[in-house]
């Protein structure tokens, strides 16, 4: 099942390996002072059989293992991480076999477990090791589940979610009681994330039920290892110092280079469609390439470009999130077969099993942070004793400078570190259901578990016992829903699950992933080709035609989940646009933009076009300072503009936009509307704005915040999926409401009727904690409105500035359907009712009344 | 450029006849008959939020104070001597139970002083009698017949039961708002109830009563649209 490798066993002398080959088992060249002291003979042999040698770090993971040190690897991609983490338990298995489940590793991605078992087999099969080892997920049918719970297999390859579901089962205790070893994987991936907070609490329970497991965490390169330190900490805290540390030998430094501009460079936009010649050009001359994009749109935008210029029928493929998995997991395997000179991907190739070697990755698009752009570049690393080779593509000026701000952090070394958010109280909701669910508990007890768990290190007693209420009755002031509790105290204060049903509500609903409601497209008599948004859907009528999949299709019907499409097509189509798809800017990335704007010696080494403009800049007005906030206002087409140099990311720019035009508005400015990118805020009023700075004093974040946050669809959407996550109320599955066996429950009904009633209760306090740090981003605002505050330069200009031209030629061409934008218009859906109906309706009283 | 924070103005029914009969469909999306000095509600649903409870999803039990806010705004606003509830008023046989102390005095106190029919509807097949008002399974006023479900054929009739709601798309946007719906013979309201969601007016279940031209009365925050359901949208 293994490409062999070409060099052969046999000389003793350590060769370089060249690859195909799965780069699980990738082994370096070592020096011979490193020839493992602690690898047993059995496994010695057995590396020594193929001409690899482990690496050091692979040999530090076996050391820290028999001292029983918990470890965290951090290594960069293609380092063996994966082998590095499981071979300790191979070994301690070969030599002492045993019953019982002793390792289980979890990763983020249910396929990487798969290829992770299929890679095992290799080494257990050909060593003769007395190993079993099998996978649980999803997918995993209902008998094999029931086996692996009676009688566990040695090595079980598990996701967060099927863990929280195993934990939730009486027995799980038994089940875990001789467990050795936890593996977790993609650690960086998962830090942070709600994801990453329900495994937390779910390790916090391991570590009580399996006191003796080892905690390991595998990690790709990042800036604060001490977030995943404390992550994995039994205690959750990285100052507990209980977690070894090892870190794998880097590679060598990555070439990375910026595509430098053929034509002029565009002036705004995002799609980079002008690179996409030179772009072919890289492709039909280098070996294979994997080419990586913000958004899914961008990825079908790209994808279609190339072909159109692929007269040399180059096997390009295309690989997103959307695209049904059949569909992926053979692009996956083209690619692995080494049948693929190229792959246009989203973030869905991020995480995953290495690749044949891939002689170039190119970034089009900004890389937004420096942190995911260097797990990018890794992805071509797997020849681990050469550079990987990387171009990056902008798509307009300013991701210029972003492009050469994050060339020069990498060739520094300092990456992004945002410290990880608390951990969300809906997903510590799920899990004391789950808790409950496995058998009664004491809620002192609990809590002390809970606060090990590294998201939720400081959780205070009253935010817990609020998740409790809530879990039990609902938690509401009005306390009528004593008689429905889902949990009941006994008469040693111990909580009861109240009756089995809570507990198939728990397993039908665990997972934090909460999907916007997804509609099947399927070719007319053919295959699903993947799947869309519901709302992107809305309002087609047959003979639209949008860009799916790589392809032009034609919308002919929608019948219950599923679009019917045929091939073909004419007229502008539309791109589906996802929630969320686009990251927004790093204040690593942004600090250091602003430092080079500020930097004229620095200048140099961007394109002339861009340089020049930066120059005409200085000329014309003035350059943001890096520490401060340049505001510029000039008339123009009978308005007046105000732009702001913030760079603090589109969601933050977002909501200071419309907070600042809610001022404007009192100040009696006559704002009529405003657009943001990730660099830049513009808002254009009637009147001029008199005193620009004054309009940025730090007190905006008080009352209009609040009254607009409560309002805003954003916080409507943040509370949908907290209220799932939470359990309030069923996610949408698939199938199941069309045939009526789920109700489902419009959530903003919900939301309406409890900010009204009880605007403390603990589900909005989760849902304004959410937004804050992700769609609106004021915790971001306020960190800029409090740095800049004594800093603002105000420049009035006669007319527009060369820096502000990106943004006014945004004014207009927003994406309408799925940015944030469009949410914020949503808000406006009332207004626009009554703002156009009154022609249509005059319209229909004379057509079609009908008395 | 919207803000929420500006004064709400009055509100501005919207004419609607039926079996000529002039009738004013109210934004809070209640229907008055000023000749009758009647006001008709459908579907409040009381106590869905608490069914939802005996069930393990908690949610927030404040549904029945807040339809009982809004109905309260609209007796203030235009002082009908007869109310009518179109059925479905209570969520299920037995939500009459789960009324909290507080609610129920809310209820009497609107009930009081005034004729109140209770219609009988699938949800509430026997409406609770201890709250006065008075029973019925249709409701014959002047030419029209007021009864839960609209039944096929039937003419000057006014129902509820089917919670319509319209879909139109305006400048690349999607907006849903609840409507009445009407041809002039039948005209069918919007659920009133606080946690009641809706069915698109174009659906076969709602558009199968007309006979393809009806006129969907959109709600919106103080206003209703009359829009033809062929401007309007199934998805």
């Amino acid at each position: 099942m293994r490409p062999s490798p070409t060099a052969r066993a046999g000389t003793g002398a350590p060769r370089t390996i060249v690859w195909p080959g799965p780069a699980f088992l990738l082994y370096s060249r070592v020096m011979a002072e490193d020839e493992p002291a602690t690898l047993p003979p059995l496994f010695a042999g057995w590396f020594a059989s193929r001409g690899w040698r482990p690496h050091a770090h692979q040999q530090a993971m076996l050391a820290a293992a028999a001292t029983g040190d918990h470890t965290l690897l951090v290594a960069p991609t293609g380092g063996g991480k994966t082998l590095a983490g499981f071979l300790p338990s191979l070994v301690e298995l070969a030599e002492r076999p045993r019953d019982g489940l002793h390792t289980l590793y979890i990763s983020p991605l249910k396929a990487l477990s798969v290829d992770i078992h299929r890679n095992l087999e290799t080494p257990i099969a050909e060593l003769r090791l007395p190993i079993r080892a099998e996978t649980r997920t999803g997918d995993t049918p209902q008998p094999k589940r029931e086996r692996q719970r009676r009688r566990p297999p040695h090595l079980l390859m598990t996701t967060p979610e099927s863990l929280a579901l195993l934990l939730s089962y009486p027995d799980a205790a038994a089940i875990f009681a001789g467990l050795r070893t936890v593996i977790v994987d993609e650690l960086h991936a998962l830090v942070g994330t709600k994801r990453g907070d329900l495994l937390a609490l779910g390790m916090a329970r391991l570590s009580g039920l399996a006191p003796a497991a080892r905690r390991v965490g595998l990690s790709a390169t990042v800036a604060q290892p001490g977030a995943l330190l404390a992550w994995l900490s039994p205690q959750g805290t990285a100052g507990a110092c209980d977690v070894r540390m090892i870190r794998g030998r880097p590679g060598p430094q990555p070439e990375v280079a910026i595509l430098e501009p053929e034509a002029d460079l565009p002036w705004s936009g995002h799609m980079a469609l002008y690179a996409c010649q030179a772009l072919y050009r890289r492709i039909r001359d280098g070996g294979t390439t994997l080419v990586f994009v913000n958004t899914r749109a961008q990825a079908e935008l790209v994808f279609q470009a190339l072909w159109r210029l692929n007269d040399d029928n180059l096997p390009i493929a295309l690989h997103h999130g959307s695209l049904a998995r059949e569909q992926r997991r053979k692009v996956e395997a083209a690619m692995a077969a080494g049948r693929l000179r190229a792959v246009v991907a989203t973030s869905s190739l991020d995480l995953g099993i290495d690749w044949a070697a891939i002689d170039l990755v190119i970034q089009v698009g900004a890389p937004k942070g420096v942190t995911r752009l260097l797990q990018r570049i890794g992805r071509a690393n797997h020849r681990f004793d050469t550079p990987s080779r990387a171009l990056l593509v902008p798509a307009n000026r300013f991701e210029v400078l972003e492009c050469r701000a994050a060339l020069e952090a990498l060739a520094e070394m300092t990456l992004d570190g945002e410290p990880p958010p608390p951990g969300g109280l809906d997903v510590l909701a799920q899990h004391i259901l789950g808790v409950a669910c496995a058998g009664p508990f004491d809620a002192d007890a609990l809590f002390a578990e809970i606060r090990r768990a590294a998201p939720y290190g400081t959780l205070s007693r009253i935010d817990f016992d609020d998740v409790l209420g809530f879990v039990a009755t609902g938690g509401y002031a009005l306390g009528s829903y004593e008689r429905f509790r889902r949990l009941k105290q006994d008469g040693d204060g111990l909580w009861h699950l109240a009756s089995p049903a809570a507990a198939r509500q728990y397993r039908m609903n665990v997972g934090t992933i909460v999907a916007t409601p997804l509609v099947k497209v399927k070719l007319r008599n053919g295959r699903v080709l993947g799947e869309v948004e519901e709302d992107f859907v809305r309002g087609m009528v047959p003979g639209d035609t949008f860009l799916f999949a790589g392809e032009l299709l034609r919308f002919e019907a929608i019948r219950d989940l599923t679009v019917e499409v045929s091939r073909g097509g004419t007229g502008e189509p539309a791109i589906p646009a996802y929630a969320g798809g686009r990251l927004p800017l790093s204040t690593h990335l942004a600090g250091r933009v602003r430092d080079m704007l500020a930097s004229p010696e620095r200048w140099r080494h961007l394109p002339a076009p861009v340089a020049e403009w930066l120059r005409l800049q200085r000329w014309r007005s003035v350059l943001p300072r890096h520490d401060g906030l340049l505001i510029e206002t000039f008339p123009r087409g009978g308005k007046w503009f105000l732009v702001a140099y913030c760079f603090e990311g589109r969601n933050a720019h977002q909501t200071l936009g419309m907070l600042l035009t809610r001022r404007m508005e009192r100040a009696g400015r006559r704002p009529l509307g405003f657009v943001a990118t990730d660099y830049v805020l513009a808002a254009w009023s009637l009147r001029e704005p008199d005193d620009p700075a004054a309009l940025f004093d730090e007190d905006m974040l008080g009352d209009d915040l609040e009254a607009w946050m409560d309002e805003s669809s954003l916080l409507k959407r943040t509370f949908r999926s907290v209220a799932v996550i939470a359990g309030l109320i069923e996610r949408r599955l698939p199938g199941l409401e069309k045939t009526g066996k789920q109700v489902t429950f419009n959530a903003d009904l919900i939301y309406d009727v409890l900010r009204r009633h009880e605007p403390g209760h603990v589900l909005l306090r989760a849902t304004r904690l959410d937004a804050a740090r992700g769609l609106t981003d004021v915790g971001r605002l306020a960190g800029m409105l409090a740095r800049v505050r004594g800093r603002i330069t105000h420049r009035r200009l006669e007319r527009i500035s060369p820096l502000a031209v990106p943004i006014l030629l945004e004014v207009g061409r927003e994406h309408v359907y799925g940015s944030a934008l469009d949410d914020l218009l949503k808000e406006a859906a009332e207004d626009l009712v009554a703002e156009a109906m009154p022609e249509l309706a005059t319209a229909a009283a004379q057509t079609s009344l009908p008395l | 450029m919207p803000d929420p924070q500006r004064e709400p103005s009055p509100a501005c029914p919207a004419e609607i006849a039926v079996n000529g009969q002039r009738l004013l469909a109210e934004p809070e999306g209640a229907l008055h008959w000023p000749r009758e000095r009647t006001l008709v509600v459908a579907d409040l649903h009381l106590e869905k939020g608490s069914a939802f409870a005996t069930h393990g999803r908690m949610l927030p039990p404040y549904d029945t104070a807040q339809t009982l806010m809004r109905l309260q705004a609209v007796l203030d606003r235009l002082r009908p001597d007869r109310v009518i509830c179109l059925g479905d008023s209570f969520h299920d046989r037995r939500a009459a139970e789960r009324l909290s102390r507080e609610d129920g005095a809310h209820l009497r106190r609107l009930i009081q002083d005034r004729d109140w029919l209770w219609v009988a509807g699938n949800h509430d097949p026997a409406p609770p009698v201890g709250w006065g008002g008075q029973v019925v399974a249709e409701a014959v006023i002047g030419t029209l017949v007021f009864r839960h479900q609209a039944r096929p054929g039937a003419a000057a009739e006014v129902s509820g039961h089917y919670h319509p709601m319209a879909v139109v798309h305006v400048r690349g946007r999607r907006i849903a708002a609840r409507c009445f719906v009407g041809d002039g013979r039948r005209l069918i309201l919007p659920a009133f109830g606080s946690y009641t969601g809706g069915l698109n007016v174009l659906d076969r279940e709602i558009a199968s009563l007309f006979h393809g031209h009806a006129t969907a009365h959109v709600l919106s925050r103080s206003r209703v649209h009359a829009l033809p359901t062929s401007r309007l949208s199934g998805r």
